[in-house]
């Protein structure tokens, strides 16, 4: 085991200990003892750096189940970098926050910190696994994980109903997940994705491709939250706000972006995967900003918001995978949408992350995150209230944050993706640049929502549970930190060009000769010509104009039915899954013994008598049969009759001593048959059994006086004809097929000579074969056993009836 | 002879199975029952009918009846008898408990099952 695979696992080894930390240090909060992890942990892949950056992998490999190639591959370039760095680094302030946002006393912090750390390793082994299956059982632990912290306050029935939404739909999606990388190594006979990346050429004929394709896009797009999969996002927000911020803003709603963006030199050959991750992203991007402009939750409008980033950054990898397709990359034209998905990947990261603590601190100090409850705090927070603009400001794409220049390259990624000669791109693509447009003046509007519903306007203390002021100091420490990187990458964005490079060289592998890298260069300023600038400028109007006369078009979300919601889609599909499968089986489990029978014959009868008809297998051989004695017809007519008369007996009585006609003609049958020993068995058994039967009857008193005769019913007596029937001609069959002689002459020969006897049944029955006998005595043994318990044993006796 | 046998145990099998799909338990057991005398035949007629002597090296006869199904269906009679004889008693305990012997009666009912 190497160091990175230690590090990798190392929040799951700490999560061992928390429990016992907490019991014995109860004094101290629990997340002290985390904090010190995720920010060594960061500082050790910092080192790493040096050597991803010239487009450099390491990998350590470590067996787990060599015979099925399936080890635990850990590889570190530039893309799994990235995101181990934002794990680790906003894991660290995401720890330090709810150390002073959680109570030491009142919440349950051992099972917190946790989950959170079974979270942060979890994420860590997806980003830096090299192989699908290790990546897969880490993707799922994310998603449980993530279950356990949504329904962290597991008495609330939001919490409860959110973790299990969530759960289902990210489930779903791995498990499609799965499907698609088994389908890979059906297709490439390895699990490791560097060396499916190297053969990504030679499979894009293959029949297995697209379903491929499709079932790891299910997957992608169920975990990041893309429409009409998102739906579980917002309902996660009953989650405590950290978890909301770390998880489902900076790292777990990102890992489909990090599965795009890996499998992207697999598939972006493809037309299908461009225009399904460019459309649908670019409609997430649409729905998630136009859906979060008419909440009145905070955290709402933040989860619907990182639904539409989600999708914007998705558009952009789908519009950047084009590039595989043109091998000239020196001016860097069809790859400026992967720079800006890359680089607004890590700007959302940093904004959307302080937003929700912003958010939190709110929360905190107020008692409410409803906006017609809360306004004009401005005076009251100030440093909330310049961390919660700066950060708004970034997402709604104003200068000089770093929002600005990453909604700058995505118009440009956009309208770029008009010019594209490929796959319908130049009749369809107009769209994208406009939708994007839209969308990001909803954008826009939500941002100033956000900032000044809750800062400015009326302050309304009687609405408010607590009296709010500025919070603590150590609540401030990791927003400060976050809204920093944003004014710093905002202002100075060519510190993290390398960073971006390499990201982009683990993305677009194929497209780097031989120690060429990518050349970034980000600018603030394009010129007045360029359409982008334009373009924000109209944003800014548009989203201005719209946010002025708010009231009186808000109107239309309300025209909207709640019917046709996706959220109603859900919950009904669901209760009606539910509903059918409960009827389906009721419909059959009926809990009469009765039918079952009637299945289980009707079954019986059904494939016999098709493997008789497919088999050829109806034959009569009458060269080979026994001659028939008139005393033979005798006895068979009254097995026969009186077999048949018991069914239309009245009484019980009768069909008891027509059962016992029948026993006692079987025993002639073995008589004539020259079968001494069945005979007499046969005879003492019968009795006994008719005198049980009798006894049975006997005390079955009451029953004896309204005795009827057996209902007529036609369809059992279709199935028993159907099963006597199946019987004779499978017995007729049988014996006219015989393939060989009966072993039986060696026993003839053998009776006396080994074993000195001369019944050669009996000689059978205890020499020969004398383990049938030993436990055939241990079934006669367990059956008296069992007879007296149950007439000795009386549990219920005592307790009341029913 | 096996062809006449054949439809006996066809007859006896048809038997059994309408008893089983009756409602009364006392009905059902005797169709199991009339299910094991069909069996053992039918483990006899597929032996063989072929005249010859009773299995007993005795007889110095020229040929005998086959007598390993015969072993078969005596181990046969013997665990069918103690299947039934414990059926029989968790029939009368049955009666005894829940005052029934109809079978829809004995339904589990919601919530118990």
């Amino acid at each position: 085991m190497s160091l990175l695979h230690f590090a990798i696992i190392s929040p799951l080894i700490l999560a061992i200990f928390i429990p016992m930390l907490h019991k014995y240090f109860h004094k101290i909060h629990t997340g002290w003892f985390l904090l010190p992890l995720p920010a060594l942990l960061f500082f050790y892949f910092m080192s790493y750096f040096p050597e991803t950056a010239h487009g450099e992998s390491i990998t350590e490999t470590l067996p787990w189940i060599p015979s099925l190639g399936i080890d635990f591959a850990a590889r570190i370039d530039g893309l799994g970098l990235l995101f181990a760095l934002l794990i680790t680094g906003i894991g660290a302030l995401v720890v330090l926050y709810s150390i002073f946002y959680l109570s030491k006393e009142k919440e349950k912090l051992n099972q917190f910190y946790v989950y959170l750390l079974l979270f942060m390793g979890a994420m860590l082994g997806v980003v830096l696994s090299d192989n699908l299956i290790v990546l897969y059982s880490f993707w799922e632990l994310t998603s449980f994980s993530s279950f356990l912290l949504i329904g962290y306050w597991n008495h609330r029935e939001r919490s409860r109903y959110g973790a299990q939404k969530s759960m289902l739909i990210t489930v779903f999606g791995g498990l499609s997940m799965l499907g698609g990388i088994l389908l890979l190594y059906l297709m490439t006979g390895t699990f490791s994705i560097s060396e499916i990346i190297g053969m990504a050429g030679e499979i894009t004929g293959h029949q297995f491709f697209i379903p491929a394709l499709i079932c790891f896009l299910l997957g992608a797009f169920t975990k990041s939250a893309q429409f009409p999969f998102h739906i579980w996002l917002p309902d996660a927000m009953e989650a405590p706000t950290p978890v909301s911020a770390y998880l489902h803003s900076a790292t777990m709603v990102k890992a489909g972006i990090y599965l795009v963006a890996r499998l992207t030199p697999v598939f972006a050959v493809s037309g299908l995967w461009v225009w399904l991750v460019a459309g649908i992203g670019i409609l997430t991007l649409f729905w998630g900003s136009f859906s979060a402009v008419k909440h009145n939750d905070l955290k709402g409008i933040l989860a619907y918001s990182t639904i539409s980033q989600l999708g914007m950054i998705m558009s952009m990898l789908g519009v950047g995978g084009i590039a595989l397709h043109y091998g000239n990359v020196e001016d860097g034209f069809y790859t400026v949408a992967i720079t800006a998905a890359v680089f607004h990947l890590i700007n959302h990261a940093t904004f959307k992350g302080s937003l929700f603590m912003v958010v939190g601190i709110v929360d905190h100090e107020t008692g409410t995150r409803d906006i017609r409850k809360l306004g004009g705090l401005m005076t009251l927070m100030p440093i909330t209230f310049t961390l919660a603009a700066i950060g708004a400001f970034s997402m709604a794409g104003l200068p000089p944050f770093n929002g600005f220049l990453s909604k700058e390259m995505f118009f440009t990624g956009m309208l770029r993706a008009r010019e594209i000669g490929l796959f319908n791109f130049e009749t369809l693509g107009f769209l994208f640049p406009i939708v994007a447009w839209v969308a990001s003046v909803f954008t826009f509007l939500y941002s100033m929502i956000l900032v000044f519903k809750t800062f400015t306007g009326k302050y309304q203390p009687e609405k408010l549970e607590k009296k709010p002021h500025e919070a603590p100091v150590g609540m401030l420490i990791p927003p400060v930190i976050l809204v920093s990187l944003v004014v710093i990458i905002g202002l100075f964005p060519n510190i993290i060009e390398t960073l971006i490079e390499s990201v982009m060289g683990a993305i677009l592998p194929s497209l780097l000769a031989e120690g060429h890298e990518f050349h970034v260069h980000i600018s603030h300023w394009h010129g007045f010509d360029s359409p982008e600038l334009w373009m924000t400028a109209g944003v800014i109007i548009a989203g201005i104009l719209l946010y002025r006369n708010l009231p009186r078009w808000s109107g239309i979300y309300n025209r909207m039915p709640e019917r046709f919601s996706l959220n109603r889609f859900y919950d009904t599909g669901l209760e009606k899954t539910q509903l059918g499968a409960m009827r389906f089986t009721g419909l059959y489990m009926n809990g009469f013994i009765r039918t079952y029978l009637v299945y289980i014959f009707t079954f019986m009868i059904f494939i016999l008598g098709t493997t008789m008809v497919y088999k050829n297998a109806f034959k009569l051989d009458t060269s080979n049969v026994a001659n028939i004695h008139y005393f033979e017809v005798v006895l068979a007519a009254i097995i026969a009759i009186s077999s048949i008369t018991i069914l239309f007996s009245k009484s019980r009585l009768t069909s008891i001593i027509l059962l016992g006609a029948v026993g006692y003609t079987v025993s002639l049958f073995f008589v004539i048959f020259r079968a001494p020993d069945l005979a007499l068995t046969q005879l003492v058994i019968e009795t006994v059994s008719v005198a049980l039967f009798l006894l049975c009857f006997y005390h079955l008193p009451k029953l004896g006086k309204n005795e009827e005769r057996m209902g007529f019913k036609l369809g059992n007596l279709l199935v028993s004809i159907g099963v006597g029937a199946i019987v004779t001609l499978i017995a007729l069959s049988a014996h006219s097929n015989k393939e060989f002689d009966s072993i039986s002459e060696y026993y003839v020969e053998n009776t006396y000579k080994k074993a000195g006897g001369e019944n050669m049944v009996n000689v059978i029955l205890v020499d020969f074969r004398g383990f049938d006998t030993l436990f055939e005595i241990a079934v006669l043994g367990i059956a008296a056993l069992g007879i007296f318990a149950m007439i000795k044993l009386r549990m219920t006796r005592g307790k009341e009836q029913g | 002879m096996e062809i006449l046998m054949a439809f006996l145990i066809g007859i006896l099998f048809m038997s059994a199975t309408y008893l089983m799909l009756s409602k009364s338990l006392l009905r059902i057991i005797v169709g199991t029952g009339l299910l094991s005398h069909g069996a053992h035949l039918l483990i006899l007629t597929m032996g063989g009918l072929k005249r010859g002597a009773a299995p007993l090296l005795g007889q110095h006869a020229e040929a005998y009846a086959d007598p390993l199904p015969q072993a078969l269906i005596l181990t046969a009679i013997v665990i069918s008898f103690g299947v039934t004889a414990f059926f029989l008693v968790l029939a009368y305990r049955a009666y005894q408990e829940l005052g029934t012997d109809n079978m829809d009666r004995m339904r589990g009912k919601e919530g118990n099952e």
